[in-house]
């Protein structure tokens, strides 16, 4: 310091710290999107966690809930022991037990159901990313009741993706970032597929050549960067997507070509109303598909080479009937009136300009700025193209889509647009990503013979059914799933039904069960419709004092709302301290560019007595002496827990659960286990990627040099093309049933639904709660998203992130507050058909009039999470799912349906319809239903509440 | 109190955050906690962290706003990430009564010196963008440190070298540079986007930068190049002329 005593201080600041004595890689798991973190460690402790600059899926970027992984990992609310429930359940008292008790205890309940009827085991996981070990592991015990939580998530999406394309939005394919010109968002909730839509949108908007449209009833997150925000009425979407089609028909602007070469478009479909194939395509005698072909003006093989197909005019069969091609049957319905501008304007809540603009700019977009990539590939049959021409359009879809009751045949819709706009696979458009494209729908079926005593299932439980031949049924009809899936109330439940299995197992139909086994999803809270109910089926009595469903086996890394309604606790890791791998077989993190998998692995140890599910279930498997977990003699076959099944376990020869460095190392898709594979995972940063060549990049399904390389790896059967499915023949095959033709017929309740629904080309209805309440009643939309800083995310308590979002506010447009005579913080309940609930106001004017919508998750139990009692959460953080019922309110004949898409199961927790009103000055302050505080387990939580994480570290 | 360096810095290292594509997701915020509770500034104390009021040191936080358009009615959702903007005539330094407070001559980085700060608040006060974080438990004011600690640390690979908040920014939305230097990659985005000074009237010349919006393709006033409408080629009943026409021409490929 000189003389001026007020000179500035220089302080000795130390500009390279060592950060860290060990830098680990693996991969992320605060929320569903797999990307690649570097973990910087000090002395054994997380310092430091950054994205991994080499990975595909987020390039080095990390999302809010990435960054706070540390405080996910060092949670007060970890849980520590194996437990056993000793108070009632709901109580949260238990006692600490040691592991060996509890696997003898888990091993006596699921061996005595194994040796008796398997299915009376209902295992079902939720944000699972183990799927393909948990389903085989079901299929080798036997049960047919397996499933992941798809059936709350995005079952429409998939299912309509599948069957339409052979790829979905999301997990099976993305946007051309790089080329399109037109990007359209629909129902994408805050921070789906977090970094990579990130990313995307930030390339997307700052090469400042594109239009970005984001179609939601409310303007955050994604929508509020978008050129265009279109507030729709939740629910209208498919109406809104239908006059766009409506819109580019009547002006004649969609892609002949396309829909000739690689679309069932041309496919010529019998039209004999009444007859058994009524409806379906016409065949030749090996089954091939026919179309007229106007070069040789005769009824042809869809597959043959050079045909010139028609893609409208009926035309007479040599035995007398009339077909028609698909074309001409989806021109005839969208051309009509009903689907025009004018017709649906209102209801979407949108102008008839608006729309028409929109229209017009697709058209604009795909025909007038078509992109030529000079890319030469071969197609299917041999057409040589010296070029690859994009239509730069591309669209991604999910939950506002997905959670109606009407969101299967809406995604249809959006598939139509699609294809309609030639833009499927093609530079600028969406793209698939691998193991996608696959054959439409893919293999397998789900299994459907009875489960036997003692004996594994003879296929998976899930599959893809393509009629009624592969519906899970006991042979009188009944469902043969507890769930119902694949019952004729839901016969495309391709993801099960988790969200019915609580209630179907308390009212013991279609049967009662034994053991109910879950891991990470909190069934007793935010995770279930109608939270009051479940925690009564969950401790419901019957007249012996005994619990209704009999025994809960849950496994879950911290103290959740679900773990004091099991009577057995399997504790789990937290995410950094385990193997995992991000399959191929089930949901990995490929990219248009190329397949991708990758592996978690440990990078500190657990300092609890605590162990992987994973482990836990294959040692588990062994025990009850499962095939394909045990050697001949008996012993357990992967004694080295889940990474060595991750080595060595093979789904098919040569294909195991990683396609990396197979084999002699130098393997690729297929090989055999080499024993070094888990290194070579590690050394690359605990990823594989596999880059396709230029001419592979585009138009996969029908691509001949893709083609020949997914049979190679072994993501599709045959080197066969995969003609896009705008007419869908298993949605026809079930309706013909209802019609009362083939082997298998609905009962006659289910009739009339199965007809409706199972259209094979997309329609719009009302969703079912809109349709069964009194809307003068009930007149707005109610709507939840989670906020980006913890969408997705579980464990979903969390020091940082809390001190962004701690409570919710139900928020309205002040327009529809004023009329309600609602104030802005105001208290108000939001009722619904079942029940009420009690929030805080606030308004905001980026919402559409008629809606309402609050953040998802926030709340939670007293007692659960580490939390103190007085916590927001607690206090002031209120579930709309405490209003969301399970049933569908009564309908004709007395049965209650439950609330999900009628052709996929998929629950609609989006269809929520409310009023709002004040609450008296005496309510204000506090939300309810309150439930009983659970006793708290917060071992790690600081004794003072102050948490002074990384002080540590300072070395300055 | 506490002077500025006497001679203007030669770089003035700083932030440029796009504000078009920011999408209000507190990755930068996060990050930037994640890395600075164990680093110079360490720990970013959290009190009543799993209580009725939990609250920490963050040197960066989001505030997301709806901006409503008086004519039309329209809305516009702004995420707007607020953190020290280094100015470089800083009042948090020029008020600091020990010299705590203080900015960098080399790079213009503001920093408090943890060990001469008596957690007086006087610069808190004069701040006028409320970017200082006062840790209670220590009694000491905390801040941006531009992550010092990182931007020249020699034990990170040179890419790792920026700003946590940067590095992270899922969308792209935040730059980092030397914004003295007209020919940088930030003082060009600044340029080409009109990057602005947020609050100029106060006068402490401030380094950092934000981009305004980007006009939004979205037609309200209908100057867009594309049609408004599609012209129907035919406007039968039910599009039964356009089927007749279609069988006509074979629509083909």
């Amino acid at each position: 310091m000189g003389l001026n005593p007020f000179e500035t201080v220089r302080e000795a600041v130390d500009l390279s710290p060592e950060v860290a004595d060990t830098v680990k890689t693996t991969t992320c798991y605060m929320c569903a999107c797999r990307c690649g973190i570097k973990v910087h460690l000090k002395n054994g402790k997380v310092r430091y966690i950054e994205g991994n600059g080499d990975h595909p899926v987020n390039r080095g970027v990390l999302c809010a809930k990435g960054s706070a992984g540390i405080m996910n990992h060092y949670s007060p609310a970890r849980l520590t022991k194996p437990l056993r429930r000793k108070g009632p359940r709901g109580s949260g008292e238990f006692e600490e037990i040691e592991w060996g008790e509890a696997l003898d205890e888990a091993v006596e309940a699921l061996g005595a159901v194994r040796a008796t009827d398997p299915r009376k085991l209902a295992f079902f996981t939720g944000r699972d990313q183990s799927q393909s070990l948990t389903g085989w592991w079901a299929t080798q015990f036997g049960t047919p009741n397996f499933a992941a939580h798809g059936g709350f998530c995005s079952v429409n999406m998939a299912a309509a993706g599948l069957y339409t394309l052979g790829g979905a939005f999301w997990e099976f394919g993305e946007p051309d970032w790089e080329h399109t010109r037109y990007f359209i968002m629909f129902g994408v909730a805050e921070d789906h597929d977090s970094n990579p839509i990130k990313i995307g949108l930030g390339t997307l908007k700052t090469r400042g050549d594109a239009k970005f449209v984001s179609v939601n009833p409310v303007q955050t997150g994604y929508s509020a960067i978008a050129d265009e925000w279109i507030g729709i009425r939740p629910g209208t979407d498919g109406l809104f997507v239908l006059a766009l089609v409506h819109e580019l028909l009547k002006a004649e602007k969609f892609d002949t070509a396309f829909l000739a070469r690689y679309t069932n478009a041309p496919w010529l479909v019998i039209q004999d109303p009444g007859a058994a194939d009524d409806g379906l395509f016409v065949r030749d005698d090996d089954g091939n598909p026919l179309v007229f072909d106007t070069t040789s003006e005769s009824v042809v093989a869809s597959s043959g080479v050079g045909l010139k197909p028609a893609l409208v005019g009926e035309h007479i069969l040599i035995d007398g009937r009339k077909a028609a091609p698909v074309f001409h049957l989806l021109a005839h319905r969208y051309l009509k009136d009903e689907y025009a501008p004018e017709a649906v304007a209102d209801r979407c809540g949108l102008d008839v300009e608006q729309i028409r603009r929109i229209a017009a700019e697709l058209a604009e977009v795909a025909f007038e700025q078509e992109i030529t990539l000079d890319i030469s590939w071969t197609d299917w049959n041999g057409r040589e193209h010296q070029t690859m021409t994009g239509r730069p359009v591309s669209f991604h879809g999910m939950r506002g889509i997905s959670a109606h009751s009407n969101g299967f045949h809406t995604c249809r819709a959006i598939h139509l647009l699609q294809i309609l706009l030639g833009s499927i696979d093609v530079p600028g458009g969406w793209r698939y990503k691998a193991p996608f494209p696959k054959p439409i729908p893919p293999s397998p079926k789900p299994e459907t013979a009875p489960p036997q005593s003692g004996k594994p299932l003879a296929g998976p439980p899930i599959g893809n059914p393509t009629g009624p031949e592969d519906l899970v049924l006991d042979p009188d009809g009944s469902p043969g799933r507890i769930d119902k899936a694949y019952s004729w109330e839901h016969p495309m439940s391709i993801h099960g039904l988790m969200h019915m299995v609580i209630h179907n197992a308390w009212a013991e139909d279609p049967y009662p069960i034994d053991v109910l086994l879950l891991y990470m999803a909190n069934m007793s809270w935010n995770s279930s419709m109608n939270v009051p109910d479940t925690i009564k089926y969950l401790t419901e009595t019957d007249d012996n004092g005994a619990y209704v469903i009999p025994k809960i086996i849950y496994s879950d890394a911290y103290y959740s709302e679900m773990v004091p309604y099991a009577d057995l606790i399997l504790p789990d890791t937290t995410y950094l301290e385990r193997w995992d791998c991000i399959s191929l077989l089930d949901r990995p993190i490929s990219s248009a560019h190329g397949p991708a998998d990758a592996i978690r692995q440990p990078v500190c140890p657990p300092e609890r007595d605590v162990r992987p599910f994973q482990d836990v279930l294959l040692d588990l498997g062994a025990r009850l002496g499962l095939p394909g977990m045990v050697r001949e003699d008996g012993t357990p076959k992967f004694p080295g827990g889940y990474a060595d099944y991750m080595t060595n376990h093979e789904r098919a020869p040569g294909i195991g659960p990683l396609a990396g460095w197979r084999g002699n190392g130098a393997e690729h898709g297929r090989g055999d286990p080499n024993p070094d594979q888990l290194q070579a995972y590690i050394d690359n940063g605990c990823f594989w990627q596999h880059q396709l060549t230029e001419e592979q990049q585009y138009y996969k399904p029908f691509n001949k040099a893709y083609l020949v390389f997914a049979q190679e790896m072994g993501f599709i059967p045959a080197a066969e093309p995969m003609i896009l499915q705008i007419y869908s023949e298993p949605l026809q095959l079930f309706r013909l049933a209802a019609r009362g033709h083939g082997q298998r017929k609905p009962p006659e309740e289910h009739r009339a639904r199965v007809d409706t629904y199972f259209d094979p080309l997309p329609i719009w209805y009302m969703p079912f709660e809109e349709a069964g309440v009194d809307t003068n009643d009930l007149p707005l939309h109610a709507l939840t998203q989670r906020p980006m800083h913890m969408y997705h995310s579980w464990g979903s308590q969390n020091a940082w992130l809390r001190q962004i979002t701690n409570s919710n506010r139900l928020f309205i447009h002040p327009e529809t507050a004023d009329d309600l005579g609602i104030a802005d913080d105001e208290w108000v309940w939001i009722e619904s058909h079942l029940g009420r609930v009690k929030g805080q106001v606030k308004l905001m004017r980026g919402v559409n009039r008629q809606t309402v919508w609050t953040w998802n998750a926030i709340g939670k139990r007293r007692g659960a999470w580490g939390l103190d009692n007085d916590a927001p959460e607690a206090a002031k953080g209120f579930l709309l799912n405490h209003v969301i019922s399970e049933l569908l309110p009564v309908r004709e004949g007395g049965y209650r349906h439950s609330n999900s898409d009628p052709v996929t199961g998929q629950a609609a927790w989006f269809d929520l319809r409310v009023k709002v009103y004040r609450c008296s000055p005496q309510e204000a302050g506090a939300t309810e239903p309150m439930f009983e505080p659970m006793q708290e387990r917060a071992p790690f939580r600081p004794a003072d509440g102050v948490v002074r994480y990384g002080q540590e570290f300072n070395t300055s | 109190m506490t002077s500025l360096p006497a001679a203007p810095p030669s770089k003035k290292l700083g932030l440029v955050v796009d504000l078009d594509i920011c999408v209000g997701c507190h990755a930068c915020a996060v990050n930037c906690k994640e890395w600075n509770t164990s680093g110079h500034m360490a720990p970013l104390t959290d009190l009543d962290a799993y209580g009725a009021d939990p609250n920490g040191v963050w040197f960066n936080r989001i505030h997301t706003f709806e901006v409503t358009d008086e004519a039309t009615g329209a809305s516009q959702t702004v995420h707007f990430p607020r953190s020290c903007l280094h100015c470089d005539d800083a009042p948090c330094v020029t008020v600091c009564p020990t010299g705590a407070s203080y900015k960098r001559s080399d790079d213009g980085i503001v920093l408090v010196n943890a060990d001469t700060c008596i957690g007086c608040k006087l610069c808190s006060w004069a701040c006028p963008y409320g970017a200082r974080e006062y840790d209670e438990h220590e009694g000491v004011m905390k801040k941006c440190t531009l992550c010092v600690d990182k931007i020249y640390n020699e034990t990170l690979p040179e890419e790792s070298r920026v700003p946590a908040c940067v590095s992270t920014c899922p969308t792209g939305a935040r730059h980092f540079g030397d914004l003295a230097d007209p020919e940088s990659d930030v003082s060009k985005l600044v340029a080409t986007r009109q990057g602005f000074e947020l609050m100029p009237e106060q006068g402490t010349k401030p380094v950092n930068r934000y981009l305004p919006l980007r006009p939004r393709q979205d037609d309200r006033d209908g100057t867009m190049s594309t049609p408004r409408t599609l012209d129907h080629v035919d406007d039968s009943a039910d599009g039964a002329g356009l089927l007749a026409r279609w069988v006509d021409r074979l629509l083909s490929a």
